[in-house]
């Protein structure tokens, strides 16, 4: 009895007070992954998701004083008014003070909350030119490229819209009968490696638009604070600056079918050099037929057309997986 | 009048046998078949949340099976969901406890439609073949129990999806036809001297959450229609090659979806006012703000659906309309919080199981209702939006806000209902497995989601297996603690301690403690008089 209401608050208390700790500590340079027993966001990498940990940090603030606010009191009552310290029931069932305070109070509340919230809200949709978000942000913003994320079942078609340059990204480490990669090697991220990673230049504005081909899917990478639907007959926008070299994963965020699990996100964030003589490379690799789009998935998943097997390792088991 | 209708009775005696229960018009036996539904279910969602978490505990796809294990899996995360929703939280709240407790609290004889009362229950039982039907009959709908097209049309072939959708068309009926029948009951058939402002809370909470019902189920219902008949018939609602949009249904599913949310633990909060007063010996306090705060919570369900799709592209000033609209939610959820408090402010309380379930519900739908402000701001949808964050969330108000209520009501009622009393050590143990369980498995769902898993996936990296498995290990323990309520159930029903009709003491002021326990077949055969 005594126990109750104690021990799950200390408990929330103490993790609350972790995790807004866990929020601010430093990570790994350039990492743009989980890493084991997290507790908050991962480091930040754009100018956008550094907003957004700071809001969530005093919304999280905000939230565990509200909660010890009403565990305080119901733990004072269980000692203060059981039965046996207070025999005798007060019939008091109304105080129009009070209950004007506690209707005003929250109201302020929410006031003082939605405003940093819209502020917030409206940052993120800025229209996406380089000058504007160096101007929002303050940040130097050296260019800007287009980025076409199609969602497909299950890996990401990318076009390079400046370049006509397409990449077919899919997972490398995973479940041997869909990813590419076989046994993940130590220190794999499996489920989050792709063969064919997306290349951006550091502090550079990269403008993503995003459509799916059959069902909806999203494109989301939590350290540059982005996530949007990719959804069949639109196409939308959103946009970060990318402002630490490194490599960034996310994963896909809307079920798509049965390997929604398997088709991650990556993307290498490297100096305008490097993804000067990447792009060039690519664009002289790439098949002029590539450009047509694909039919089948097993057509672009070249190695399974090639072998005539279904994602199960026997093809006697083959699903039909629809044409995209 | 009332001397006609008794003796009528006496006439042709009530029915036994099969007949009692299949022909009942009885609103105690049609409340008590909807309860044993209610737990049938519960156990068997239970069950396959366990299997999902037994699969989660570790990277790797291991224990989900078939040509296509990962399908599996979203298809047992389809198949809990919608039998949680369905039927379990809303036939235990709304045809279990409500169609036993309000004809009682407002001293009515009976519900104002008996036969309709019926119906409700038994399409059910169709309706559950038909989802249970759609895991074993093609290959199982693994969508979601949001159902999103065009996943749920062109990415799946075959008839599990529609046997899910007629599921939910005989649901939908069973609750509409409900809801027309508490409606009329508590609109026309209270106690003279019963003014609205005289019924108890939780008979408020009943009528605030069919009111929600009716009004939003049509609205769930045309979007499914439209999916079967984009599915069967050619249409191209959501069909975006076809000049259709999908995110068409996802308008139409939360405008339905978000009022449900309070369907399910609007109720709870009903019960919990009932247990907190009778624990504290107090009346609740601030009655008229209680019940109006519930009104304004379903009013303003209506309005907030696109919460839900703050991702899915709709604009910046519609999404800050949404995030405004969600803010004003939580004052009047606010005021219930504190009322509660106030209430047990000053009281003389004691802790016998259902006060324990309504103190933790108390704090842990807090926990919960502060996690769905966090998620109201559309500036972090990114961060959050399709992640564990989510899923931590509505399980917080879900299997602690409502699950907690349930059982409050049971052990709360249960003497009423079946003329036995638990065993009060048994109680309070499923009470603290329960505790343990649930706080486990979900409170570290929300770091699993700030670390950026995403939701509905059968694997996940490395990275996320640490809490994972504390995750899996929660759910064992409240599993287990499920099974031990099964327990308590039979002990009760076996050799529980014979009650009289008021077991709970002078707190307990509501109609339902002025008949005897077990309460007879026929009740307030003559209405009593309220002061």
């Amino acid at each position: 009895m005594f126990g109750r209401n104690a021990g799950v608050g200390i408990t929330t208390l103490f993790t609350a007070l972790i995790a807004g700790a866990g929020a601010a500590l430093a990570q790994e340079a350039g990492l743009g992954a989980p890493f084991e027993w997290q507790m908050g966001f991962q480091d930040p990498a754009s100018p956008f998701m550094q907003d957004v940990v700071k809001f969530h940090n005093s919304m999280l603030l905000l939230i565990t004083v509200i909660t010890l606010f009403v565990l305080g009191p119901m733990l004072y009552i269980v000692f203060r008014f059981n039965a046996k310290s207070n025999p005798v029931p007060s019939k008091n069932t109304h105080n129009t003070m009070l209950e004007v305070l506690w209707t005003v109070i929250p109201i302020i509340i929410l006031v003082a909350m939605a405003i940093p919230s819209f502020k917030l809200l409206y940052k993120g949709d800025v229209v996406p030119t380089a000058a504007a978000v160096a101007d929002l942000y303050e940040i130097d913003v050296a260019g800007e490229i287009t980025l076409k994320a199609t969602g497909l079942q299950w890996a990401w078609e990318y076009e390079y819209v400046d370049n006509g340059l397409f990449l077919f990204s899919s997972c490398l480490y995973g479940p041997d009968y869909w990813c590419f990669g076989g046994e993940a090697p130590e220190g794999a991220r499996r489920l989050l490696e792709t063969d064919n990673p997306v290349v951006v230049p550091v502090n550079t504005l990269i403008k993503v638009q995003v459509t799916a081909a059959a069902v909806i899917h999203a494109w989301a990478v939590p350290a540059f604070g982005v996530k949007i639907d990719a959804v069949p007959g639109r196409l939308s926008e959103t946009w970060f600056v990318a402002q630490r070299i490194g490599t960034y994963y996310g994963q896909c965020s809307e079920l798509c079918g049965m390997y929604h699990s398997y088709m991650p996100i990556q993307v290498n964030v490297v100096s305008q050099e490097d993804y000067d003589t990447w792009m060039a490379g690519q664009l002289a690799a790439m098949q002029p037929d590539r450009l047509k789009a694909p039919t089948t998935l097993f057509a672009q998943k070249g190695a399974f057309a090639q072998q005539g097997i279904s994602p199960r390792r026997d093809p006697a088991n083959a699903l039909d997986i629809p044409n995209n | 009048m009332t001397e006609t209708t008794a003796g009528a009775h006496e006439a042709h005696g009530a029915p036994t046998g099969w007949r009692r229960w299949l022909y009942s018009t009885n609103h105690k036996d049609i409340g008590s078949m909807y309860l044993i539904f209610a737990v049938v279910f519960g156990i068997v969602a239970g069950l396959m949340s366990v299997i999902m978490r037994m699969e989660l505990q570790t990277p790797g796809v291991d224990i989900m099976w078939g040509d296509t294990p990962e399908h599996t899996f979203n298809v047992l995360v389809t198949g809990h969901g919608l039998i949680m929703v369905f039927f379990m939280v809303m036939p235990a709240f709304i045809g279990g406890f409500g169609n036993w407790m309000v004809p009682l609290m407002i001293g009515a004889p009976d519900m104002a439609f008996p036969r309709l009362n019926n119906f409700s229950f038994w399409i059910l039982i169709p309706s559950a073949l038909l989802l249970v039907g759609s895991t074993v009959i093609g290959d199982g709908a693994g969508t979601g129990w949001t159902v999103y097209a065009p996943l749920s049309t062109i990415g799946h072939s075959g008839p599990s999806v529609d046997m899910a959708i007629l599921a939910l068309h005989l649901a939908g009926a069973s609750s509409i036809m409900a809801s027309i029948n508490f409606i009329t009951t508590i609109f026309n058939m209270r106690a003279p001297g019963m003014t609205l402002h005289k019924m108890p809370l939780f008979v408020w909470s009943q009528l605030v959450t069919v009111f929600l019902l009716l009004l939003s189920l049509p609205v769930l219902a045309g979007a499914i229609t439209m999916l079967l008949t984009d599915r069967n018939f050619g249409t191209a609602f959501f069909d975006a090659a076809q000049g259709g949009d999908p995110v068409l249904y996802q308008h139409l599913f939360w405008f339905f979806g978000h009022p449900e949310v309070y369907v399910l633990v609007l109720p709870s909060f009903g019960i919990i006012s009932q247990v907190v007063a009778t624990f504290s010996r107090k009346p609740i306090f601030g009655y008229l703000g209680m019940a109006y705060a519930m009104v304004a919570i379903g009013a303003v369900g209506f309005i907030v659906w696109a919460h839900h799709m703050y991702t899915a592209g709709m604009g910046v000033d519609t999404e800050a309309y949404f995030v405004a609209a969600t803010l004003v939610i939580a004052v009047p959820t606010g005021i219930k919080i504190f009322s509660w408090i106030a209430t047990m402010w000053g009281g003389s309380l004691t802790f016998e199981t259902p006060m324990l379930w309504a103190m933790g519900m108390i704090f842990l739908f807090t926990l919960g209702g502060v996690t769905g402000v966090v998620l109201a701001n559309s500036g972090l949808t990114t961060a959050f939006h399709d992640t564990y964050y989510v899923v931590g969330h509505f399980h917080y108000v879900m299997s602690m806000g409502a699950m907690f209520g349930i059982f409050a009501g049971f052990y709360y009622w249960v003497g009423k209902m079946t003329g036995r009393q638990y065993p009060e050590k048994l109680g309070k143990i499923h009470f603290w497995l329960t505790m343990v369980g649930v706080n486990l498995a979900f409170f570290p769902m929300h770091f699993s989601g700030l670390a950026g898993m995403p939701r509905r996936i059968a694997d996940y990296p490395d990275a996320y297996a640490g809490w994972n498995l504390v995750s899996s290990l929660g759910a064992y323990i409240s599993f287990s603690a499920a099974l031990f309520f099964l327990y308590v159930v039979y002990v009760t029903f076996k050799s529980g301690e014979k009650v009289e009709a008021s077991y709970w003491g002078e707190g307990a002021t509501t109609l339902e403690w002025s008949v005897p326990s077990p309460a007879p077949h026929h009740t307030h055969e003559a209405p009593p008089t309220v002061r």
